[in-house]
């Protein structure tokens, strides 16, 4: 016996909109089950993973400060997903544009040159980001090279030369020999939103972002381009579009997003490069862009889960003893509970039987 | 368990004594009866949802019969021949075969009582020998039983023989012609001893010499007993070779008859239901200055798969329609990708449009000089599968219909203009503006071909414009092309299918192995000599 996908042939908008809301409860019901086995109260961990860091203040700044690099990251992730190019490398690139971006605040630390240093951060952060992308992009294009494998690996570059620069030359002569640079000076660093909160202006740069990406992938003949290429890539060539040239620019936008995310993380809240500076938000940033069904709005939302259940997971290891890995675990429910059910409501399953083969 | 059958074969075949017991056994059995009904299919009703695809039919075959089946596509033919194959299950209905009631739970179980099919499209490793893509599809059982590669060799060229199915077994598939390969298929239903044999639309890719050839053998094997059902849309073969019809339509039987007695008109009305429609050439249309003009193109393989083309020289007139015969695999996708510019040729000078060369500029480019292109693949190259009608219309015309201003795309102006192509068409569709996957291919090839006929091009490149579309849509479709180039467009159309190129060309010529021959005017050429220059026999001698 064996199972197949049959493709529907028409799904209401009703099961479309509804199929996520269905999949995070889904999801909470599988992820109560395993509280419970491990003998806890699913009804106060829901509590504590779910409704507390929603009202609280100080959660909420948490949750966007984590919110900022996952969005700009996976919605730069939605270009090069929907052209099915596989970019796995953001982490890579999110530290290169760390670390290009902290070239001139570094260099320049000590004279307060102000809010102009602080674009050419961003600016050259992004540029970095884009860059270290195009590396895999150009393999691929001139080559051949699976550009799955290349980004990845580029990843573990990258994070060896943030290593190297800390712990060598860039290191902080006072820093008592510890891994990292002196801070920025404070006219580098993005603007805090809220008095005596953390939430920096990076906030801003996301909703731009999202915004902007919304209407380019929506309405732009590029964003159609990408659509076109990623389904269908003879007809892309028929379009007149070319596909290398969209191959390098989406990988560029997307470097060019995960770098200034990087930059955007020191600039924002860190103050300083140290090997830490990402909590895998390159490779978190995968889920969410599936999560949000590679639409840059759905990537804001699947952003917001992915944040809110690591603010709650911290929270919940801390009063009810419970693992962090289980934080990790749901959301791993959750991205698979969104990829069926969005499966399901396209496709219904069919039973093949077939008999034993008698020998 | 797969992975156990595949090393059995490479294992055993070291081991000269072992036999191909079934095989042997199925070739050398001359005690099968020749006559008497094979299998009877009563009453079949099949159901998707709301819509009826087969509506009681009933379909007799017996040994040594030569039955065809005929219908428009949609008519319900591949879903009958699907329940016959086991791979669907009758809502109601049942058959019988030799006599016994069966029921079908796999086509393994179809394959077993002795029924093979021949499929319309080849499924072939490009990569892999003959002997090796046959042994690859062997059944189970023959090869649990264990034999080697060199008796199944020698077997090969034994049936190849006896069917007069001339076949080396160790040349790659990927050196094959269309035709060669069709053999190996036929050979791999062969070898399973099939008392049933069931061909689906097995002459499209054949020259009329190679299809002379399959009839021979098809003959022969119909003399040895095997029943055979016959799936095809070119009348004039099914009355040459069957004796008995069957016509659906509508997923309902309309009728049975001697295919013999009837005349090619007779038998189209009862398909198409009512008298069909022929191409009405435009005869007041005068022939104008050359729009498009080929001189000297060649152009590499572009990968090992393909052809190169070889010093093509050929122009087109406004008003005129030129015909590219050739047996596919011959250079056509090459030759439609090196016009189009989806491929640029090495020198500008050698493609020109309307006297601009345009050899070097891409296929936006040609566009904006008035060009027009229609792919042979529907789906994946002319239009996205799962894209709405309306975002496909962009596809081609987004240069050229102001659907692109500042970068954006006037997603609006494309629905209006997709609803013109639609209903100026005749593209029926379910819903407003469906995917186009959802279409069926005769309604998705004729929104193809409307959306660029209606972008007035001066300059019409077309690959088998009517490949897979049913008799209605056909005609519809050459109509269109012939009123393009009526109203002063220079029309050039790639082409496998013979019947069509007669029709509407004005002039013809043939590609064969990525070399043109001269065109000739369509009056003064027969299909027996457009057949040998397809084959490859010399130009000059056809001139």
């Amino acid at each position: 016996m064996r199972l197949e996908l049959v493709p529907r042939a028409s799904v209401s908008p009703i099961v479309r909109a509804l199929s996520p809301l269905i999949a995070i409860m889904l999801a909470g019901l599988m992820a109560a089950l395993v509280i419970a086995l491990m003998g806890r109260s699913p009804v106060a961990a829901f509590d504590i993973y779910i409704r507390e860091p929603l009202g609280d203040s100080w959660a909420l700044q948490e949750m966007g400060i984590k919110m900022i690099p996952l969005t700009l990251i996976a919605t730069g992730l939605v270009y090069c997903f929907r052209a099915n190019l596989w970019n796995i490398g953001a982490e890579g690139q999110y530290t290169m544009g760390a670390i290009v971006g902290s070239i001139l605040p570094l260099a320049t630390q000590g004279m307060e040159l102000g809010r102009w240093l602080l674009v050419i951060a961003l600016v050259t952060g992004a540029i970095g980001g884009a860059l270290y992308a195009l590396i895999p992009s150009y393999l691929r294009v001139r080559l051949g090279v699976s550009e799955i494998l290349s980004s990845l690996m580029l990843v573990y570059i990258a994070q060896l030369i943030l290593d190297y620069l800390v712990r060598g030359p860039w290191r902080d002569p006072k820093g008592f020999n510890f891994p990292q640079t002196v801070m920025f000076d404070k006219g580098s660093m993005l603007p805090i939103l809220f008095e005596d909160g953390r939430l920096h202006a990076g906030l801003i740069l996301a909703i731009i972002v999202v915004v902007a990406s919304t209407i380019v992938l929506g309405w732009s003949l590029f964003g159609y381009a990408i659509k076109v290429i990623g389904s269908a890539p003879k007809a892309a060539g028929f379009s007149g579009f070319s596909a290398s040239a969209i191959s390098l620019t989406v990988f560029a936008i997307s470097g060019g997003l995960a770098g200034l995310a990087g930059i955007v993380e020191v600039t924002g809240q860190i103050g300083q490069l140290k090997p830490s500076i990402s909590a895998g938000y390159g490779f978190t940033a995968i889920t969410v862009a599936f999560l949000g069904r590679l639409h840059p709005l759905g990537v804001v939302f699947g952003a917001f889960v992915v944040s809110l259940t690591a603010i709650g997971g911290e929270n919940a290891q801390i009063m009810m003893k419970l693992p962090l890995d289980l934080t990790t675990c749901f959301q791993g429910l959750l991205l698979l509970s969104v990829l069926a059910a969005d499966a399901l409501a396209s496709s219904s399953i069919r039973v093949v039987r077939t008999p034993n083969k008698e020998a | 368990m797969e992975a156990d059958e595949t090393s059995t074969v490479a294992a055993d075949s070291a081991k000269q004594s072992q036999m191909l017991p079934t095989i042997e056994a199925g070739l050398a059995d001359d005690s099968a009866r020749t006559s008497g009904l094979l299998v009877q299919m009563t009453g079949i009703t099949k159901r998707f949802g709301a819509f009826t695809a087969n509506d009681s039919i009933n379909l007799g075959v017996e040994r040594g019969q030569i039955h065809a089946l005929l219908g428009e596509n949609g008519a319900g033919k591949s879903t009958l021949m699907k329940i016959l194959n086991g791979l669907l299950r009758p809502d109601e209905g049942e058959i019988v075969w030799d006599g016994e009631t069966v029921q079908f739970e796999s086509p393994q179980d179809a394959a077993k009582l002795g029924i093979s099919m021949v499929f319309q499209h080849f499924s072939l490793f490009e990569n892999l020998s003959v002997l090796e893509n046959i042994a690859a599809a062997l059944p189970g059982s023959i090869r649990k039983n264990g034999f080697n590669l060199r008796r199944l060799s020698k077997r090969i060229e034994e049936v190849g023989e006896a069917y007069g199915l001339a076949l080396s077994p160790a040349r790659p598939v990927n050196s094959l012609s269309a035709g060669e390969r069709q053999r190996i298929e036929i050979i791999r239903a062969l070898l399973r001893d099939p008392k049933l044999l069931v061909l689906d639309e097995p002459t499209s890719v054949l020259t009329p010499q190679e299809a002379d050839a399959l009839f021979v053998t098809l003959e022969q094997l119909a003399q040895k007993g095997c029943g055979l059902l016959y799936i095809s849309h070119k009348l004039d073969e099914v009355r040459r070779l069957c004796s008995k019809a069957t016509i659906l339509r509508g997923g309902k039987l309309v009728g049975e008859c001697d295919p013999r007695s009837e005349d090619v008109r007779s038998l189209a009305a009862m398909m198409v239901g009512t008298h069909v429609p022929e191409v009405r050439s435009q005869a007041l249309h005068k022939i104008g200055d050359v729009r498009l003009e080929v001189e000297a193109l060649t152009l590499p393989a572009p990968d090992m798969h393909a052809k190169s083309l070889n010093h093509i020289m050929l122009t087109v007139h406004g008003g005129e329609v030129l015909g590219i015969a050739g047996i596919a695999g011959n250079g056509q996708s090459e030759l439609f990708a090196a016009l189009s510019g989806e491929i640029l040729a090495p020198q500008a000078r050698t493609i020109l449009i309307d006297t601009m060369p345009v050899g070097h500029i891409d296929i936006e480019s040609r566009r904006a000089l008035g060009a027009a292109f229609i792919p042979e693949q529907r789906l994946g190259h002319g239009a996205v599968p799962n894209m709405a009608l309306s975002d496909n219309l962009v596809l081609s015309r987004h240069g050229t219909d102001r659907l692109d201003r500042y970068g954006m795309v006037n997603f609006r102006r494309a629905r209006r203009l997709s609803d013109e192509v639609v209903s100026k068409f005749d593209v029926r569709i379910s819903g407003k503006n469906p995917l186009a996957s959802s279409l069926s291919g005769g309604n998705l090839q004729k929104f193809v071909v409307g959306r660029e006929i209606l972008a007035r091009p001066g300059v019409l490149v077309v690959d088998q414009p009517t490949w897979g579309v049913d008799a209605g849509a056909a005609v519809a479709i050459r109509q269109a092309l012939i009123n393009l180039a009526a109203q002063g467009a220079a029309v050039l159309v790639i082409s496998q299918d013979l019947d069509e190129l007669f029709s509407i060309s004005d002039r013809i010529a043939v590609l064969h192995e990525g070399s043109l021959s001269a065109a000739l005017p369509t009056g003064q050429v027969t299909r027996e000599t457009i057949g040998l220059m397809m084959a490859g026999s010399e130009v000059d001698d056809a001139a």
